[in-house]
């Protein structure tokens, strides 16, 4: 990589102060991938309040004079990891900094993502230093219900500010993971409801009751005589968010029979899901893609234990040849990485069948439609938000730098990470 | 008369080597070569023959013997196969839950030599390998160093000394792993006294031994921890210590210079932090590169830049997996992600081949490609640091040992059905790995 050009760069970030507000940005880069057509050579990106206002080749977009001016070898979108626990599943792995897993019962729909999100975790800063500009974060995919999603922008100011979706998906886990134990909390072991599945059958009976429990629910709130409408149910609401498909279930499943088991349960029910992980994806590829649903994929590096244990680095290329639509996802980690970096998953995606642009894709433009936020970010296209990585040469390969992340205009200079 | 096992062994070896001796040379030719020993030589040649570097150097160069069985394989990187310092592969266990100190629990005794994470490593291009025992207690067994061969039994992968004694460490951990509930120490303080206490038995019963100068009568019963720990006080035994925060990396360096063992600095996340006491001290790293600081508070500090720091400041610098941690198939990525940090390309290549043989001790047979030494490479399809590259071939003394072209080997490198599988069940009723995975690609669900 030419260092001269990622001086430039650092000059650049350096001459000006860490802006805590959105800047009137123009971004040039040796090639811009859009992700809304070819990819451009000399490439401009112009931001004005926040938002991007043109996008370019060089001799076609003109840079106003008072303009603050990036440049980088290789622009993108700002990536999407489009299923992550960041915010809550924090750095230090303490109990004070661990707000992922809610351990007292197995269904717990109504826990929602916004009310435990750490804006100011050092692991947002972490990911947004690679480029991830956007992270659909939330409960993990540890009890069967673990609770809500949000979909946030990594600016690292407070949930409400950064949110983007607060409540986008409910976890919903079936397989080894789904199968909680319920740790040590009072209560525990009392009403047989909150006891935890102990057999996936037994999971997937007490789902199908919360279900017809909600649709019982919903009816009920519809009868005509007000007094005998049951009062508000938060955890059936959001069941019933998941019916209306206005939130709906992301499930984790690996194992092909608990694929199938989550396409069944869809069919009963005729919920739109998003699945998750599926290790087992290419046993039932045909399923999957006859299903119409989309996958977030489990991390290409993901340890291969357990349910996962057949993963594959290639299952998101096999995926994404058979037509299904496809986001990469840094999943949830208990250990060490406490946070896997999206754009690193995509990287071994990329160089194991799925190719550059379908995986630069798969944490960009298609994460952004999966998410349903492809109006706002995803592609560098006029009105989107102006949500911009940088890098000093091929954003997947391992000895290359992000160096600068926009957000909403905003600029981040983290240094080359 | 017992039973002498070794016998047998040595009669199979010397027949082994009678054959070695007659196999042809090989020669890798065309490639792109970084011997690691010297400077990279862009169209090079490397002849082995009987598990050994018979030749290396630039196409034209190089004369090969008569019958030289030839392979091109041009537009291939060759260099010599990935050492890896730390790892449990293999399922290995050390010590157990009964005391913190337990030098004489042996990881001999526990490798499954099937397990699928050996072939896998083998897939990440890893020819040479410390397998260890956990770090939750302060000395949890004998380490054993291993080449990859293609293997049975344990004996298969072993790497015999010159005294005919089994190549391997001793580990140690300090820091938050290895405190617990008693009979384990609750403090750093005590950690270091405990181990203390026991280094001070290890050197009176090295003196006792000495005063009994060959005399049964006089000689102290025999005690197995001890005696490992003789081993490490005559520095035939190197201390493999795992240790994350600063302070703790200084107690090591500490209890190092007062009993003057050998050791090796394990993870070292706040190796950054005294660069210059660990140069000092003239005592190697071993670093692990993982995606994200934390996951433990020992490791808020970790840093990517720590490989670059030690290297600056003239710290012997290599690398590790610490698989499962992280995955022996992407153990490249450790080097890269150095390069990224800003350690040098050289430093970061020598930090996954001759500094790994030397904090192992193995230099003279093994890290870099060198006539006489083992002929352990591989051959990669691009650049040694590029996520684009895969690692095709990886040879061990001359035999190859994976190959990706093979679909078996690739399942294991890529992942799949099957690929977890330690053994392939065939005899009886278990359709075979291979199978499955080939009726998911080909069969009814395409």
């Amino acid at each position: 990589m030419k260092t001269s050009l990622r001086l430039l760069v650092l000059a650049a970030f350096a001459a000006a102060p860490l802006s805590l507000r959105a800047e009137n940005v123009a971004i040039t880069g040796d090639t811009v991938y859009t992700m809304a057509g070819a990819p451009l050579k000399n490439g401009v990106v112009l931001i004005r309040d926040g938002k991007i206002e043109a996008v370019g080749p060089a001799d076609s977009v003109k840079i106003p004079a008072d303009f603050r001016v990036l440049k980088a070898a290789v622009v993108t979108p700002g990536l999407i990891d489009a299923h992550a626990t960041v915010g809550l599943s924090g750095l230090l792995n303490q109990p004070q900094d661990q707000d992922m897993w809610e351990r007292s019962a197995p269904m717990q729909p109504e826990l929602r993502a916004i009310d435990a999100y750490n804006a100011k975790d050092p692991l947002v800063a972490w990911v947004r230093s690679y480029g991830v500009t956007t992270v659909n974060t939330g409960h993990a995919p540890t009890a069967l219900i673990s609770g809500q999603t949000m979909i946030v922008k990594t600016l690292g100011r407070e949930a409400d500010e950064d949110v983007i979706n607060p409540a986008a998906m409910t976890s919903v886990t079936l397989g080894r993971n789904g199968l909680t134990v319920v740790e040590g909390v009072p209560g525990a072991g009392g009403p047989s409801a909150a006891k935890p599945p102990g057999t996936r059958a037994k999971a997937v009976a007490m789902l199908r009751d919360e279900l017809i429990k909600a649709q019982e629910y919903a009816h009920k709130r519809e009868a005509k005589d007000e007094a005998k409408r049951p009062g508000r149910d938060l955890r059936l609401e959001a069941v019933l968010r998941a019916l209306d498909g206005s939130q709906p279930f992301l499930v984790t499943v690996n194992r092909q029979q608990d694929i199938i088991s989550a396409l069944r349960l869809a069919r009963e029910f005729k919920l739109k899901i998003i699945l998750d992980g599926c290790a087992d994806a290419p046993l039932v590829i045909n399923e999957i893609k006859a299903s119409g649903f989309p996958v977030i994929v489990h991390p290409t590096m993901q340890r291969s234990y357990e349910d996962m244990e057949n993963l594959s680095v290639e299952t998101a290329g096999r995926l994404h040849a058979a037509g299904i639509p496809i986001a990469l996802q840094s999943s949830y980690e208990a250990y060490v990485p406490k946070t896997r970096v999206v754009l690193f998953e995509a990287a071994v995606a990329a160089a194991n069948g799925l190719g550059f642009e379908p995986a630069l894709a798969s944490i960009t433009i298609d994460a952004a439609k999966l998410l349903n936020i492809a109006d706002r970010t995803g592609s560098l296209e006029k009105g989107k938000d102006g949500d911009v990585a940088l890098y000093d040469g091929d954003p997947f390969e391992y000895t290359s730098h992000c160096v600068g992340t926009v957000i909403n205009g905003q600029v981040f200079a983290d240094g080359p990470h | 008369m017992p039973y002498r096992p070794l016998s047998g062994m040595a009669l199979l070896c010397a027949l082994a080597v009678g054959l070695c001796a007659q196999e042809k040379p090989q020669a890798f030719t065309n490639a792109q070569i970084i011997p690691i020993a010297g400077e990279p030589i862009a169209h090079g040649v490397l002849v082995v023959q009987g598990g050994k570097i018979l030749a290396v150097g630039a196409v034209g160069q190089v004369k090969l013997p008569a019958g030289t069985q030839v392979h091109d394989v041009t537009g291939q990187v060759l260099m010599p196969g990935l050492i890896d310092s730390h790892s449990h592969i293999g399922a290995g266990t050390g010590g157990d839950g009964s005391a913190p100190i337990q030098p004489d629990a042996r990881v001999l005794d526990s490798l499954d030599v099937r397990d699928a994470s050996i072939q896998k490593a083998r897939a990440g291009g890893i020819t040479a390998v410390n397998v260890m025992p956990g770090s939750g207690h302060l000395i949890s067994g004998q380490t054993l160093y291993l080449k990859l061969r293609t293997a049975r039994t344990i004996d298969d992968l072993l790497i015999k000394l010159p005294d005919g004694s089994n190549a391997g460490g001793l580990k140690m951990a300090n820091g938050t792993n290895s405190i617990k509930a008693a009979p384990f120490p609750g403090t750093r303080a005590k950690s270091a006294a405990l181990v203390r206490e026991q280094y001070i038995k290890a050197q009176e019963y090295r003196d006792k031994i000495k005063r009994a100068n060959g005399d049964p009568d006089k000689m102290p019963p025999r005690d197995l921890a001890l005696e490992e720990l003789v081993e490490v006080l005559d520095g035939k035994r190197i201390v493999q210590n795992h240790t994350h925060r600063h302070d703790d990396i200084l107690t090591v360096l500490r209890l190092s210079k007062e009993f003057g063992f050998k050791v090796v600095l394990h993870h070292v996340s706040e190796g950054w932090k005294v660069a210059d006491e660990i140069a000092a001290a003239h005592v190697p790293c071993s670093v692990i590169m993982i995606d994200s600081p934390g996951g433990k508070l020992e490791t808020r500090d970790a840093d990517w830049r720590t490989p670059a720091i030690l290297e600056k400041a003239g710290v012997l610098v290599g690398f590790h997996t610490d698989d499962p941690i992280c995955d022996s198939r992407r153990f490249l990525r450790s080097a890269a992600y150095a390069v990224r940090a800003g350690m040098t390309r050289k430093g970061a290549l020598e930090g996954m081949t001759i500094a790994n043989a030397k904090i192992l001790g193995l230099e003279a047979r093994t890290g870099s490609l060198e006539v006489g030494k083992d002929a352990d490479f591989i051959l990669l399809s691009g650049d040694p640091l590029s996520v684009y590259t895969h690692v095709e071939q990886t040879w061990v003394e001359g035999k190859k040992v994976f190959d990706l072209s093979n679909p078996e080997d690739h399942l294991y490198a890529v992942g799949g059905v099957g690929a977890g599988d330690s053994r392939r069940a065939q005899l009886c009723c278990f359709t075979s790995a291979w199978d499955l995975i080939m009726a998911a690609n080909e069969g009814g669900n395409q």
